[in-house]
């Protein structure tokens, strides 16, 4: 399961390289929602699979799964669904003012 | 435990929220930041003495004890970094008054402002790599919506490039903590420095220290992850862009001492060498940005990056003298540079530009103006009396004592280097021929130099009062470079 996760993983980061180098504003906001997605994965699965019971007081099981990385993920997510939707907004808002999404023509100085 | 930890964190959040609801009342909402701002360093003030008086202070939220539930921690390093980001959260918020429009004010400008207080605080104070992360965001996001206020084209097209690369060191900063979980099985600092000394840091402990440089290398503008900055703080008002240059770069520095002074200690022959030449990278190049340029604010920009070498290179030198150093240099660089861009920001009122080459002689309307900016600009250049020579002095000092003779000549060469662009700045825009047209010459002064004057009066006080106050952070560097302090008052041992 963990080999499988891995692979799965390393995917994601390279095909969300892949979008952050590319020349668009929307396909630079996907390539960030996927590497955090990869990120979250990666802090599920290096915390290990183990199988256990639900960690509740009072049920009397042998082995526990550890409930830490989720609440950590559960934060995470949180924090970058906030960060993708001011992204988006943040991509419209640049799309309107400067009438292109080309990566290469938003460039040059202060002085328009 | 000690509950008046809670205050510069909660405090800020709450008020910003309230603020929220006095949308259309602007004079309410500078009222209420104000004296917020003021008590927050008043309560600064008072943990700091605390932690003086009685050593490490923790606060256990919901009592959970410690390796189980989030800690805040202030030992003296972070009341310090506290009490100076109070300092300029007080001194940016009043310039904000006299310089941000009320338009600007009336789309959520204090609240915004309070959440990024609390964020700094919350990094300076947690305990917890994961709330590290937490506090991170929270400044980073206030830090997002703050550039980009006001929404100008350039604004708009430059802060999508900053909040894209933070957004991405955030997310390696996850798979750091993803790394350091899976192999200590731990988040709480004290307990990960513990964990470490017992695996002994080589292999893959080396490589979660370099993605932690590489993260916090990123907030904090290190060579060679630094080419974001100089755009990005063009944009935004110089009240912002005061509020960032002292701090938010300074929050990065903090975490890469904090993190490499209690966890990743245990092989300085590779981390902390690695530091030092990343340091004289930053040094050099951001320097020579700042000497390439015709642009107030992106001189001073390019200045954050060039000091912030300096931070690095006392952790690189890894003593009690340089460490003591770079402690000296954080608070002299934040009241200095904030000071600066404030002045950036009081000839932009009257002049209505940045651009060095469109001012001249505004020395014979302002005088004062322009001697205080000339003793801030020295400051930072390390002349004698000020506060910039104590800072550098040790940091050399130290340096040859080691025999880094390459990079104590480097971080000298950078002094002339800030010298001559400092110059370059007070000769334009100062000196020469008078260019100032009408109601330009008759702009009140006193309100936009009232915020700034304390901001010079603490360089000159840092500066003449350097005994006491070195031998302070000469104590702030001995109980940093004993983890076991920190550990033990954390973990209760």
């Amino acid at each position: 399961m963990e080999l499988i996760m891995i692979f799965l993983i390393g995917i994601i980061f390279s095909v969300s390289t892949y979008l952050i180098l590319t020349n668009s504003l929307l396909r630079v906001i996907f390539g960030i929602v996927m590497l955090s997605h990869g990120a979250h994965l990666l802090l599920l699965t290096l915390s290990g699979f183990n199988d256990g019971a639900p960690p509740l007081l009072g049920e009397e099981a042998s082995v526990y799964m550890d409930p830490l990385p989720q609440a950590l993920i559960l934060t995470a997510i949180v924090i970058s669904f906030g960060v993708t939707a001011f992204l988006l907004v943040l991509g419209y808002r640049t799309y309107r003012a400067h009438e292109t999404d080309k990566m290469d023509q938003l460039r040059g100085n202060a002085d328009e | 435990m000690n509950n008046l930890l809670l205050v510069p964190v909660v405090a800020p959040f709450l008020i910003g929220t309230i603020l929220i609801l006095f949308k259309n009342h602007h004079r309410t909402q500078r009222v209420i930041s104000a004296i917020t701002a003021i008590i927050m360093l008043v309560f600064a003030f008072y943990i700091t003495y605390e932690v003086y008086v009685n050593g490490i202070q923790t606060v256990e939220l919901g009592t959970w004890v410690p390796p189980f539930g989030i800690v805040l921690v202030a030992d003296l390093f972070a009341g310090l970094m506290v009490i100076l980001s109070s300092i300029v959260g007080v001194v940016c918020l009043f310039f904000a008054f006299q310089t941000i429009s009320p338009e600007r004010e009336k789309f959520f400008f204090y609240p915004f402002y309070m959440y990024l207080l609390a964020g700094v605080h919350g990094a300076f104070l947690t305990g917890d790599l994961f709330n590290l992360f937490v506090f991170f965001e929270v400044m980073l996001i206030a830090s997002y919506i703050l550039i980009v206020h006001g929404g100008t084209k350039y604004q708009l097209r430059e802060s999508f490039k900053y909040v894209v690369i933070n957004v991405f060191a955030s997310i390696f900063f996850i798979v750091g903590i993803a790394y350091i979980y899976g192999i200590t099985g731990t988040l709480n600092m004290a307990q990960i420095a513990e964990r470490v000394a017992e695996l002994e840091q080589t292999g893959v402990l080396n490589a979660i220290a370099v993605l932690f440089l590489l993260v916090f290398g990123m907030k904090g503008a290190l060579f060679p992850l630094y080419f974001w900055l100089p755009n990005s703080y063009f944009g935004p008002p110089s009240a912002i862009a005061a509020l960032f240059g002292g701090l938010l770069t300074k929050v990065g520095i903090y975490a890469i001492i904090r993190t490499f002074t209690l966890i990743f200690v245990h092989d300085p022959g590779f981390t902390h060498n690695l530091i030092l030449w990343l340091a004289a990278g930053t040094m050099f190049f951001g320097v020579l940005g700042a000497v390439a340029q015709f642009d107030f604010k992106r001189i001073l920009s390019f200045h954050i990056i060039s000091q912030v070498g300096y931070m690095a290179l006392g952790l690189g030198l890894y003593s009690q003298l340089a460490i003591a150093g770079a402690i000296y240099y954080i608070a002299h660089h934040i009241i200095v540079k904030s000071a600066l861009f404030l002045f950036c920001g009081a000839t932009e009122k009257i002049t209505g530009t940045t651009d060095l080459k469109k001012m001249s002689g505004l020395l014979k309307t302002y005088p004062v103006l322009g001697w205080l900016f000339l003793v801030t600009a020295i400051s930072l250049a390390g002349i004698p009396p000020l506060s910039g020579f104590f800072s550098k002095f040790a940091l050399i000092l130290d340096g040859i004592d080691q025999g880094r003779y390459f990079i104590v000549f480097i971080s000298l060469l950078v002094g002339i280097l800030t010298l001559f662009s400092m110059m370059k700045i007070f000769i334009y825009v100062f000196w020469g021929e008078e260019s100032l047209k009408g109601e330009q010459r008759n702009r009140p002064l006193m309100p936009l130099l009232m915020p700034i004057l304390p901001l010079v009066a603490l360089t000159v006080i840092l500066g003449i009062g350097a005994e006491p106050i070195f031998s302070f952070s000469m104590e702030v560097a001995e109980q940093i470079l004993e983890p076991s302090n920190y550990i033990n008052a954390v973990l209760k041992e």
